[in-house]
């Protein structure tokens, strides 16, 4: 089957997969015995296991497998979800995710999973209670019972069994018995298993692969190949291998296992664990399907660039609306007024779904981060927690792409150099375990991301002497600096304040590109820090929202917008509300001192006026912080496309960008964020 | 430019004060008449705003500002040129527009230090026909990056 046309929607459903793997082991590492967190990672581990078996990618199939046949135990009491497990459990997913990103990345996603297949096995049995062993046991008659070893073949691996035979190709059972006084048993069974992958494909072993490579079996062991060989080639082939004392080769029949399977659902006594957990399992795979169906919503996957499309086109209607709109108001026509008040409203709807069609809660970056946080954590014998506010705080799709690596390194950093060993931190009287805030929030066109923590701060004197040592800055120029700019050099490339080197941060390479990442999405990102106490790195990033809700202001006979995102109220204050405090004007909002800006200074609007005896302000802010913008009169509000100033201006101080207005000139948009310092 | 092998140059002639200038019409968009401009405030003193070019938000710079010659109130002539260079779109300002002509390779002469008030850095050469003088501008230096850098340190923040 071709299925290289599925690719792009298969790595994204198992990156989704992954995604919940990850997320409910976390929450089931709090709650162990929480059976809803258990079937939801069994149900997605069965869904990637079907899908990767699908796809063709081996690897992938075979430890999501034995990834479901833990948790199948765990659903049934057979095993007791312990916090050791967890880690393995974690770490299966990461090689799964390591796999996944190997087959975006063009591979083929193979990968050593020996190791981690093998101790999952082992929890799987090792660690079982009573009824597990029953079934062992059971298996044991059951083989007794039948002529053939393998009693439990699952859906994969009959329906390649039966295409085989559609293919004209042959399935037999071989069975491999070693000499006992043979010394590398792993060896030989390695051996083995490149002469049975030259004549076809190996389908399934018992004991399974890892253990035949563990050298966990006496001296027998047994495979289902797939080959067109005949029977006593592969044996003569077979027995090439040197010290091997007997070999089989019989025709396995998919028709004699299926009877098999009927008798021993028939068989009561004997076989009841082994086939009541049978029937559960498919009970529940039909449960699931329906489960599925009715807790998620139905989704389809749209290209990007067709949204892209659809965006610009809409853009175009808003436009046209904002003229529409003007002409009605000018005729005076109710009929056309009322015609167009309502292609108004639909339009707003219109927009409403397309914008939020291309926004993603940022959730999607973070929910990564907590496993990854545990992780480094324990790998640095720090106890951190992590704290995640405003998770869903949402950002278009392609921001939310680029911004996860650097925030992976500024945790990393904040882990590393912020947060200090616990025995540190009792010395200093603060709490031993470490808390990192991630915290996310909308602020006019800008989605904030603060990445706080509460540990050693950044060492000012430290960080001038390095640099001067590094020569980025002069010796001359250090008094001039001020304490932002202090901590923002950690961030020039070159720079590494680390005294000695760890694999998580402090290469001498890390915050410059996160920099430079977050400057080439149009962002920006500021440090703020007390020694001692902890640093604050707080990244503004631009929601790329082309269309947005603005008021429009008039400074002079010019036309500005705000964005109504940014904005708290607005307000006319006599002269007598102006007061002054530390030579600027600041006025008192509601209890609080918010300083006065004046808009047309900023924008040098031709003759300013002077004193009014009422002045029309705008309150913004920028996360705390708030300001009064001053302007003539409030035009009202409107729905605008946002437009870049082109290449020629693309930084010009306090504005973001322009609109075109109903009657077809340009505003300028005011990024109050600049202007609120 | 491709046209440069050839022997003949398609170019648009303008005016600037008493001067013709002309830019090859392969980097041309469109001439436009002078319509309502939209100043951005903090940029240098050459820009004088940006306009609705049929729904594109363009920038546009006076070229007599931008080349030293002293600006002048627009007239019923004044027309705004469209120039594409690498991803910039930007319209200038000029007296009057109203020429394409075909100009012969040969006929264009390396610029001389300084012709009338143009500095001859933004001058790529110079074209002599019969009876008239053509100043070849070179858009990339009048559009040049160090400019668009001093706007931002005009902006002063």
């Amino acid at each position: 089957m071709d299925t290289t046309q599925y690719l792009d929607v298969f790595i994204d459903e198992s990156n989704e997969h992954i995604e919940v793997l990850y997320k409910k082991l976390l929450e089931l590492e709090k709650d162990p015995t929480e059976k809803a967190i258990i079937e939801e990672i069994f149900r997605a581990a069965h869904t990637l296991k079907g899908m990767s078996a699908t796809m063709g990618y081996n690897d992938l199939a075979k430890l999501t497998h034995t990834l479901e046949n833990v948790f199948d135990a765990i659903r049934y009491d057979k095993v007791q979800v312990q916090s050791e497990m967890i880690d393995l459990l974690v770490e299966t997913v990461d090689h799964l995710n390591a796999m996944v990103e190997d087959i975006a990345s063009g591979g083929n996603g193979s990968q050593d999973i020996t190791d981690v297949a093998n101790q999952l096995e082992a929890i799987e049995k090792g660690e079982v209670v009573v009824p597990k062993e029953k079934i062992e046991t059971v298996q044991e008659v059951v083989t007794a019972q039948n002529s053939s070893v393998f009693t439990k073949l699952d859906e994969f691996e009959l329906s390649i069994l039966n295409e085989s035979n559609e293919r004209g190709f042959q399935n037999f059972e071989v069975s491999v018995q070693l000499r006992e006084d043979c010394l590398l048993k792993g060896a030989r069974v390695f051996m083995v298993f490149e002469v049975l992958e030259q004549l076809g494909e190996v389908i399934k072993s018992n004991p399974s692969v890892t253990d035949l490579e563990d050298e966990n079996f006496d001296y027998s062991f047994s495979v289902i190949l797939v080959s067109s060989a005949k029977e006593n080639e592969i044996a003569e082939k077979i027995k090439k291998v040197s010290e091997i004392e007997k070999v089989t080769v019989d025709a396995f029949s998919v028709n004699n296992y299926l009877d098999r399977k009927e008798t021993e659902l028939t068989t009561p006594v004997t076989n009841e664990v082994n086939t009541v957990e049978d029937k559960k399992v498919e009970k529940n795979e039909s449960t699931d399907s329906e489960n599925t169906k009715s807790s998620h919503n139905k989704t389809i996957r749209v290209n990007i660039d067709k949204l892209d499309v659809l965006m610009n086109l809409f853009e175009e209607l808003i436009i046209d609306r904002g003229r529409l709109e003007q002409i009605s108001t000018e005729l005076r026509n109710t009929e056309l007024q009322e015609s167009v008040e309502r292609m108004s409203r639909v339009s707003s709807d219109l927009q409403n779904i397309i914008l939020t069609m291309r926004m993603v809660p940022i959730e999607h970056v973070f929910s990564r981060f907590p496993r990854m946080i545990r992780k480094l954590a324990r790998d640095l014998d720090k106890q951190v927690d992590l704290e995640i506010i405003g998770a869903d705080t949402e950002l278009d799709r392609t921001v939310i792409d680029e911004i996860g690596d650097p925030i992976v390194h500024l945790l990393r950093n904040a882990i590393d150099h912020g947060v200090e060993t616990p025995e540190v931190r009792l010395q200093k009287g603060k709490p031993e375990k470490g808390t990192i805030k991630l915290k996310a929030f909308h602020s006019g066109n800008h989605v904030f991301i603060e990445i706080a923590d509460d540990g050693a701060g950044i060492n000012k004197e430290k960080v001038l002497k390095k640099a001067i040592e590094n020569g980025i800055v002069s010796e001359n120029d250090k008094d001039t600096l001020t304490d932002q700019q202090i901590y923002g050099l950690i961030m020039e490339s070159g720079f590494s304040t680390a005294d000695k080197i760890s694999d998580i941060s402090g290469r001498g390479v890390g915050l410059d590109v996160v920099k430079n990442t977050i400057e080439s999405l149009g962002g920006s990102i500021t440090i703020d820090s007390e020694y001692n106490k902890g640093s604050v790195f707080s990244i503004q990033l631009p929601l790329t929202l082309t269309i947005i809700s603005v008021l429009l202001v008039e400074l002079n006979k010019e036309k500005y917008a705000i964005p109504l995102s940014s904005i708290i109220e607005t307000a006319i204050v006599s002269k007598e509300q102006i007061l002054s405090a530390h030579h600027k004007k600041v006025i008192d909002f509601r209890g609080k001192v918010v300083p006065l800006v004046n808009l047309k200074e900023i924008f040098d609007v031709p003759n300013a006026d002077h004193d009014e005896e009422y002045t029309s302000i705008v309150i913004v802010k920028k996360g705390e912080k708030m300001a009064a913008l001053v302007v003539d009169s409030f035009i009202g509000q409107q729905e605008v496309v946002l437009k870049s100033l082109g290449a020629y201006l693309s930084s010009t101080f306090a504005i973001s960008g322009a609109t075109i207005l109903g009657d077809g000139q340009v505003a300028l948009i005011v990024d109050s964020n600049a202007v609120i310092k | 430019m491709s046209n440069e092998t050839a022997t003949e140059k398609k170019v648009i002639v303008f005016q600037l004060k008493d001067e013709e200038f002309a830019v090859s019409v392969q980097q041309i968009g469109s001439i436009e008449r002078i319509e309502t401009i939209t100043r951005v405030p903090n940029t240098a003193k050459f820009v004088k705003g940006v306009i609705n070019l049929r729904g594109v938000v363009t920038p546009i710079i006076d070229l007599r500002s931008r080349l030293g010659i002293e600006e002048s109130d627009y007239t019923e002539s004044t027309r705004i040129i469209i120039v594409y260079l690498d991803d910039m779109e930007v319209g200038l300002i000029v007296d009057a527009a109203n020429d394409v002509i075909d100009i012969s390779t040969d006929a264009i002469e390396p610029a001389p230090e300084v012709i009338g008030a143009v500095n001859a850095d933004y001058i790529e050469g110079v074209a002599k026909l019969e009876n008239r003088l053509l100043i070849l501008l070179d858009l990339k230096k009048v559009l040049t990056y160090e400019e668009i850098n001093e706007l931002k340190n005009v902006e002063g923040q």
